[in-house]
C-alpha cells in the first residue's frame, strides 16, 4: 500500500542548520500528495524533518498541529523530541500554513491519508527505526486538531505504535451537538477563524454547508453527522490498539473531559495502555502546563517506543489541581494527584447530596436573550481562577431553577461527573432546552461554577419527562459549609437554543438526590513542600555551631595556670606577668611589651607614662577588655580572662565616663549595680553618692553633665561596692585643683582601709603625691618599678641649661659621664637643652663648681620636673 | 571562667545574674527613641484610617485587587491592608533599631566597659541584648496590628474578610490567621534583628548597625524584583514578607510562609553566630 503512493519529494534540502551540541538538524521540503485517494488534483504539503545528523536508526514521531496552526508551531517540541533521540516529522495539515488544499477535519482519506503517506516515507529512511519492511517505529502526538489526528491515523494505520492526543475530540458530533443541542459559540470560531477574512468558506464544500445549516436551525442533518462520524476517532473505536496518553484540559468546553473519557474507556478495552491526565489548561485557556506535558509525553515514547523499560509513563490517572496564588512569583500553585486506576467519571465512590426546592417555573426568552453565561471560549485563565473564588457566570431572573443543598458537614472533592435526574413539563412540541450546572456557594452567598462549564439537555414535549443528567466533568473542592446549587437554565451564550418564547416547569424527582463522585485514590495535591525548607535550618545550625566552634582564642594562648601560687598573705591583688599586645595592623609596633610588675595589698600604685606609652591598653587588660597576645594577669590569683568573676572585686575607671545619657546620674549607677546582679546593700551607694558629690545634679539626666561632673560620677561608681582592687585610669583629668585635692584624699583614705588602689597617669607630681608604688612605662615597656622613693630618689633632678651651639653633642657625652662619676650625683645625662642631672647628697652650690670647673658654659640650673624629661633621667632611654 | 570557684567573686556575685533582663529593660525603655517608635507603630493605622477616609479608596487604580484595595470593607479587612502596608520595610525599621542599636549605643556611650567590668560575660550581654530588642520589637510589631485591629473593627465593623480575589473568610477564621501571619511577620524579621545585633557587636556607630540592617532590607527588596534573578530569589531574607498573603486564598497557600520561616530562622542561627563569634572575641577600645 505505501509503495503505491506516489511520493514527490520536491525541493531537497532547502536549508539545514546545526544547534551546539546535540545539535539538530532541520530539512525543509515539501510532499505532494493526491487531494484523495485516486484523484488526480494534488495538493502541496510543507513538512520539516529533524534528526541530530547520524545515521543511527531512530524511533520517528509525527508531530501534528492544532487548528488554525501550522508546522512552526511544532518546532520547539520536534527539536525537544530531535534531541532526546527521535527523528521528527512536522507538517502543516491541508489548509494551514503554506499546504495548499482545503480543510477536511481530519478526514480519513485527506488529512490522515496524508499522515499515512509521510509514514511511508518514514519507512523508507535508514536513519528511521523499522520494525519490518515500511513498518517503521512511528509515535504521534499533537494537540487538538493534531490530537484527533493521532487517534485517526492510529485507527487507519497499524503501522503506528504509540500515540499522545491532548485536549482533541473522541466524537466530534457529541462534542458541537451535545445532547443534540448545537454549541454555536465554538463551532462559530472553528469555521469562521479558518476561512480567514476573505469571507469564503477554507473547508471542504460538504463541511462548509454542514455549518451554514447548523448555525442557521441549530440542528445537524443526519449526513452531516455522519460526516462529523467520518472525522471522529470513535468511528474507529475498536482499531486503535496501542498505547495512549490521553491528556485532556480542565477549562475546555470545547472538548470536556467526557471527551478524553470515553477515549480512555474504548482504547483500554481493546487491551492498549492507556493513562489519563487532566491538565489544568484546555480549550477555553489557562496553563496548558506545556512543559510537563512534553515531558511525560518523552517518557511515554521512550517506554513504548524506545522500548526503554526504565522510562516512567506516570500513573494512570493524574489530576493537575489548582491551589492558591504563589506569593513567590505570582503564579498559581499547581500541584498533580495520582491514582493508579482510572476510574472514568463515575469516580471511586460516590456521594449522595440532598437537593431542596420544589417546582419552578423557567422561561425561554424569545431569540434565546438574553442568555446565561458559563464558559467564554479564551478565558480559561479566570475559569482556572475558579478554583480560587473568582467567578464571572451569570443567569437571569426567571430564566432559571435553582435547587440548593444544605450546608456541606465536610469538604467534597467531586472528581467525575455528577449525576442528577430532573423533571422537565413543556408544553411546547418543540420540547425544551436546558443548561444544567452546580454552582459552588460560599456561606456569604458568593457563587463559582466550576470551570465554568454546563451540560446541555434537550427534551422533547409536549409532556412531563424526567430525564437523567449528567453534569459537566470536574475537578473540585467544595469546601465544608459551602452549598451545592444545581441550576438549570433556559439559556446559555455558548448554544444554540430555541427562538420561541416558552415556560418550562423544573422539578427535582422525589427523594433525587445529586450523585457525586469521589476518587479516593487520588494521592497527593498538596504543595510540596521544597527539601531545603527541612535541611536549610540543620545546615545553618550546623554552619553556626562550626563558626562558634573556631575562632576561639582559647586554643592559641593561655599557657600560663588559672591560679598562682598563693603567698602566705594571700594572693597578691595583681601579677602582671610577660604581658605583650600588638594591635591589629600595627604588628610591628608593640601596645604593650613583656610587661610585668606586681601589686601588694594596700599599695596605691602609680601607673606612669607619657601619652601613647600603653598605660589605657594596659589597664584595658587588666579588666579583660582587651586579650593579651603573650603572657597574664592574675587578680588575687586568678587569670584575668574576658568576663573572669574575680573581676567583681575589681572596680574601674578606664578612660572617661560611661553613661546612660537619657537616665539621671542617680538612676544610672542604681541600673549598673543592678546589673552586677549583687544585693542592692552591698553598694554602698550613699558612700558612693558622697564621693559624687553632685547634689541636686544627681537627678539630672548625664547628659547635662558637666565633663568633672560625669568624671566624678564615674569614679563613684568604680568604688560602687567598695571593690578590693580599685583601678582609676586619669582619674584627675578634668577636675579643678580644690576637686583634684578632694580626689586625692579619697584615694588615700580607700587604700587605708586595706584595699587596693591602682591610679595611672601622665604627670609625676600628680602621683608622686598619692602613691606609695610606682610603675614607669614607655613606649610600652617597663622602665622602672619600686616605691616611689626609690624611684624619684631622696635628691632633686636639675637641668642644666647651656648654651647653644656651645657644645658638640660628644661633648655633652664627655661631661655627662664625668659628672655622673662624681660622688653625691646618682645620674647625668645629656639632654637636647644641656644636661639632667640628679643629685643624692651634692648641694648645687658644690655641682654648679664642678661644672664650671669642665668648662660647661652654663647659662641656667633649674629644678626640672617634667616626666618626660625625668624618664630620660631615671631610665636611661637613649632611644 | 566558670571552672573557677565562687570565692574568687565578690559576695553575692553570681555569673548568671549579672545584667537581669529586667535591669536592660528598664535601661533601654526609658529612651526616647523607644517611646516614639511605639508611637509611631500605634500611629500608623491611624494615618492610614485618616488616609482612607479623606481620600477613599481607589479600587481602579490597578488592575488586579490588592488588600489595599478592599481595605474598608470590613475591620478586618481594614487592618490586613494596613499590615500589608507595613510588610515590606515598616516593620524591619524597629527591629532593626532595636537589635543595631542595643549593643553599638552602649559602647558609644562607653558603657559597654563598664559592664563588661561588672562583670557581665560576654555570651550573658548579647543574650541579654538580644532578649529585650526581642521583646520591644515583638511590643513594635504587634501594637501596628492590634491597633489596626482596633481602629478597623470601630470604623469599618466586624464583618467578614473579603479576599482581594473573590470570596471570602469568615471573621473567626481571619482573625485567627491575623494572629498567626503576625506571629509569622515576627519570625521573618528575625534575620534582620540577627544581622543587625552582628553589625550592632561590629560598630560603635549606632546609626551605621541600624542602616546597615536597613540597607540590607532594601538591597534584598529591590534584587528580589529582579526576576532575572529566578529562583535564587527564594533566599533572599526579604522574599518571605510578602508569603503571608498566600493563606488569604480560598485555597491557602502555606508552602510560602513554610519557606519563609524556614529562611529567617537559618539565617538568624547563622547571624547570630557571626554576632556571638565577633563579639566574644572582641578588643573593646570604645
Amino acid at each position: 500500500m505505501a509503495t503505491a503512493v506516489a511520493l514527490v519529494v520536491g525541493g531537497a534540502a532547502a536549508f539545514a542548520w546545526a544547534d551546539p551540541p546535540p545539535s539538530v538538524h532541520q530539512i525543509d521540503q515539501i510532499f505532494t500528495m493526491p487531494e484523495t485517494p485516486g484523484s488526480s488534483r494534488t495538493v502541496r504539503i510543507e513538512a520539516s524533518y529533524f534528526t541530530t545528523g547520524d545515521s543511527t536508526p531512530r524511533p520517528a514521531v509525527l508531530l501534528a498541529h492544532g487548528f488554525e496552526g501550522s508546522k512552526e508551531d511544532m518546532t520547539p517540541e520536534a527539536r525537544f523530541l530531535a534531541k532526546h533521540g527521535y527523528r521528527v516529522l512536522t507538517w502543516s495539515a491541508r489548509g494551514f500554513g503554506e499546504s495548499t488544499g482545503q480543510i477536511g477535519l481530519d478526514s480519513p482519506d485527506r488529512e490522515v491519508a496524508d499522515a499515512r503517506r509521510l509514514i511511508d516515507w518514514l519507512g523508507h529512511r535508514p536513519d528511521v527505526l523499522q520494525d519490518g519492511p515500511d513498518d517503521p517505529r512511528v509515535g504521534i502526538a499533537g494537540a487538538s486538531y493534531g490530537g484527533a489526528l493521532a487517534l485517526l491515523t492510529a485507527g487507519y494505520d497499524h503501522r503506528v505504535d504509540a500515540i499522545a492526543p491532548q485536549i482533541t475530540w473522541w466524537d466530534l458530533g457529541q462534542a458541537l451537538f451535545p445532547n443534540g443541542v448545537f454549541k454555536k459559540l465554538w463551532a462559530g470560531i472553528f469555521f469562521s477563524t479558518a476561512s480567514g477574512t476573505q469571507g469564503g468558506c477554507a473547508f471542504t464544500a460538504e463541511l462548509c454547508q454542514l455549518y451554514q445549516q447548523a448555525a442557521t436551525t441549530g440542528t445537524a442533518s443526519p449526513a452531516a453527522l455522519e460526516s462529523l462520524e467520518r472525522s471522529s476517532p470513535s468511528s474507529v473505536a475498536g482499531r486503535i490498539k496501542i498505547p495512549t496518553l490521553i491528556t485532556q484540559g480542565q477549562r475546555d468546553s470545547l472538548f470536556p473531559l467526557g471527551q478524553g473519557a470515553a477515549m480512555a474507556r474504548a482504547i483500554a478495552a481493546n487491551g492498549a495502555p492507556v493513562a489519563v491526565d487532566w491538565s489544568a489548561g484546555g480549550h477555553d485557556g489557562g496553563d496548558q502546563e506545556t512543559s510537563r506535558v512534553q515531558d511525560r509525553t518523552l517518557a511515554w515514547f521512550d517506554h513504548y517506543l524506545k522500548r526503554d523499560q526504565t522510562a516512567d509513563t506516570g500513573p494512570a490517572f493524574r489530576v493537575t489541581r489548582t491551589g492558591g496564588v504563589s506569593t513567590s512569583d505570582g503564579k498559581m500553585v499547581e500541584h498533580g494527584a495520582d491514582a493508579a486506576v482510572y476510574p472514568g467519571l463515575a469516580g471511586t465512590s460516590r456521594e449522595s447530596v440532598a437537593l431542596a426546592g420544589g417546582a419552578q417555573t423557567v422561561t425561554n426568552p424569545a431569540g434565546g436573550m438574553p442568555p446565561a453565561v458559563s464558559a467564554v471560549p479564551g478565558l480559561g485563565t479566570l475559569a482556572q481562577l475558579s478554583g480560587g473564588g473568582l467567578s464571572f457566570s451569570q443567569d437571569f431572573p426567571g430564566q432559571y431553577a435553582a435547587f440548593n443543598s444544605a450546608p456541606l458537614a465536610s469538604a467534597l472533592q467531586l472528581t467525575g461527573s455528577a449525576t442528577v435526574r430532573v423533571t422537565v413539563s413543556t408544553g411546547t412540541t418543540a420540547g425544551a432546552v436546558l443548561f444544567a450546572k452546580v454552582y459552588d456557594v460560599a456561606p456569604d452567598g458568593t457563587t463559582v461554577l466550576p470551570d465554568q462549564l454546563v451540560t446541555p439537555l434537550r427534551v422533547s414535549g409536549p409532556g412531563t419527562t424526567t430525564v437523567s443528567v449528567e453534569l459537566p466533568a470536574i475537578d473540585y473542592g467544595f469546601a465544608a459549609g459551602h452549598r451545592l446549587r444545581l441550576v438549570l437554565a433556559s439559556t446559555d451564550m455558548g448554544f444554540y437554543s430555541p427562538a420561541g418564547l416558552a415556560a418550562y416547569t423544573v422539578s427535582l424527582p422525589a427523594g433525587e438526590v445529586l450523585t457525586a463522585p469521589v476518587d479516593t485514590a487520588l494521592r497527593g495535591g498538596q504543595t510540596p513542600i521544597p527539601a531545603w525548607v527541612w535541611l536549610l535550618p540543620l545546615a545553618a545550625v550546623a554552619v553556626a555551631a562550626a563558626l562558634l566552634l573556631t575562632g576561639s582564642p582559647t586554643g592559641r594562648r593561655r599557657t600560663v595556670s588559672q591560679s598562682q601560687p598563693s603567698a602566705a598573705s594571700g594572693p597578691a591583688p595583681l601579677v602582671v606577668t610577660g604581658l605583650s599586645k600588638r594591635y591589629r595592623g600595627s604588628d610591628d609596633r608593640y601596645a604593650v611589651q613583656d610587661l610585668s610588675f606586681r601589686v601588694e595589698r594596700g599599695q596605691i600604685l602609680g601607673l606612669l607614662g607619657p601619652n601613647g606609652a600603653g598605660k589605657t591598653t594596659t589597664m584595658r587588660m587588666l579588666m579583660g577588655l582587651i586579650r593579651p597576645d603573650e603572657g597574664s594577669v592574675h587578680v588575687f590569683g586568678r587569670a584575668v580572662v574576658p568576663g573572669s568573676v574575680v573581676l567583681s572585686r575589681v572596680g574601674a575607671f578606664v578612660e572617661g565616663a560611661g553613661f546612660l545619657p537619657h537616665l539621671t546620674g542617680r538612676t544610672n549607677l542604681r541600673l549598673y549595680w543592678a546589673a552586677t546582679g549583687r544585693p542592692t546593700a552591698d553598694a554602698h551607694m550613699e558612700e558612693a553618692l558622697e564621693i559624687a558629690a553632685l547634689g541636686d545634679a544627681l537627678d539630672r539626666p548625664v547628659r547635662t553633665y558637666s565633663q568633672g561632673m560625669r568624671q566624678r560620677l564615674a569614679i563613684a561608681q568604680a568604688m560602687l561596692g567598695l571593690p578590693d582592687l580599685l583601678i582609676l585610669d586619669e582619674p584627675t583629668n578634668g577636675l579643678d585643683p580644690q576637686q583634684i585635692r578632694e580626689m586625692r584624699s579619697v584615694i588615700t583614705r580607700y587604700a587605708a582601709g586595706g584595699r587596693t588602689v591602682i591610679v595611672s597617669s601622665h604627670l609625676l607630681a600628680e602621683v608622686e603625691q598619692t602613691c606609695t608604688h610606682l610603675v614607669v612605662m614607655d613606649r610600652g615597656k617597663l622602665r622602672a618599678a619600686g616605691p616611689v622613693a626609690q624611684i624619684t630618689g631622696s635628691g632633686r633632678a636639675l637641668l642644666v641649661a647651656v648654651a647653644a651651639d656651645a657644645m658638640t653633642p660628644a661633648a655633652r657625652d664627655a661631661v655627662a659621664h664625668k659628672i655622673a662619676a662624681v660622688p653625691g650625683v646618682t645620674a647625668a645625662e645629656p639632654s637636647d637643652l644641656g644636661l639632667l642631672i640628679c643629685l643624692e647628697g651634692l648641694p648645687v652650690a658644690d655641682l654648679l663648681t664642678e661644672l664650671l670647673r669642665l668648662d660647661v658654659p652654663v647659662e641656667s640650673v633649674g629644678p626640672h620636673r617634667r616626666l618626660e624629661d625625668a624618664f630620660l633621667t631615671l631610665t636611661g632611654d637613649l632611644a | 571562667m566558670t571552672t573557677e570557684s565562687t570565692s574568687a567573686a565578690a559576695p553575692g556575685y553570681n555569673a548568671a545574674s549579672t545584667l537581669p533582663l529586667r535591669v536592660e529593660a528598664v535601661r533601654q525603655i526609658r529612651r526616647r527613641r523607644t517611646a516614639v517608635t511605639f508611637a509611631l507603630m500605634a500611629a500608623l493605622p491611624v494615618i492610614v484610617w485618616a488616609a482612607m477616609a479623606i481620600g477613599g479608596v481607589n479600587s481602579n487604580s490597578t488592575n488586579t485587587p490588592d488588600l489595599i484595595d478592599v481595605g474598608t470593607s470590613s475591620g478586618i479587612n481594614f487592618a490586613f491592608a494596613v499590615v500589608f502596608l507595613a510588610s515590606g520595610f515598616l516593620l524591619s525599621v524597629p527591629v532593626a533599631l532595636f537589635f543595631g542599636d542595643t549593643i553599638a549605643s552602649e559602647a558609644n556611650w562607653s558603657s559597654l566597659r563598664y559592664l563588661l567590668v561588672a562583670p557581665v560575660s560576654r555570651a550573658r550581654l548579647l543574650y541579654s541584648k538580644f532578649a529585650v530588642a526581642l521583646g520591644l520589637s515583638v511590643v513594635a510589631m504587634l501594637l501596628l496590628p492590634a491597633t489596626a485591629l482596633a481602629i478597623g473593627m470601630a470604623a469599618y465593623g466586624q464583618g467578614d474578610l473579603h479576599l482581594p480575589s473573590a470570596g471570602s473568610l469568615p471573621l473567626g477564621t481571619s482573625v485567627s490567621r491575623f494572629a498567626l501571619i503576625a506571629g509569622y511577620m515576627l519570625v521573618c524579621q528575625l534575620s534582620v534583628a540577627t544581622f543587625a545585633l552582628w553589625l550592632s557587636t561590629v560598630t560603635d556607630a549606632p546609626l551605621g548597625a541600624v542602616g546597615g540592617a536597613v540597607g540590607l532590607v532594601i538591597v534584598s527588596s529591590i534584587l528580589d524584583n529582579i526576576s532575572a534573578l529566578g529562583s535564587l530569589r527564594t533566599f533572599l531574607p526579604t522574599h518571605g514578607m510578602y508569603a503571608w498573603a498566600g493563606i488569604l486564598q480560598p485555597n491557602p497557600e502555606w508552602t510560602g510562609m513554610i519557606e519563609g520561616v524556614s529562611l529567617s530562622l537559618s539565617l538568624a542561627a547563622i547571624f547570630t553566630a557571626l554576632a556571638l563569634r565577633h563579639f566574644r572575641n572582641q578588643d573593646i577600645v570604645s
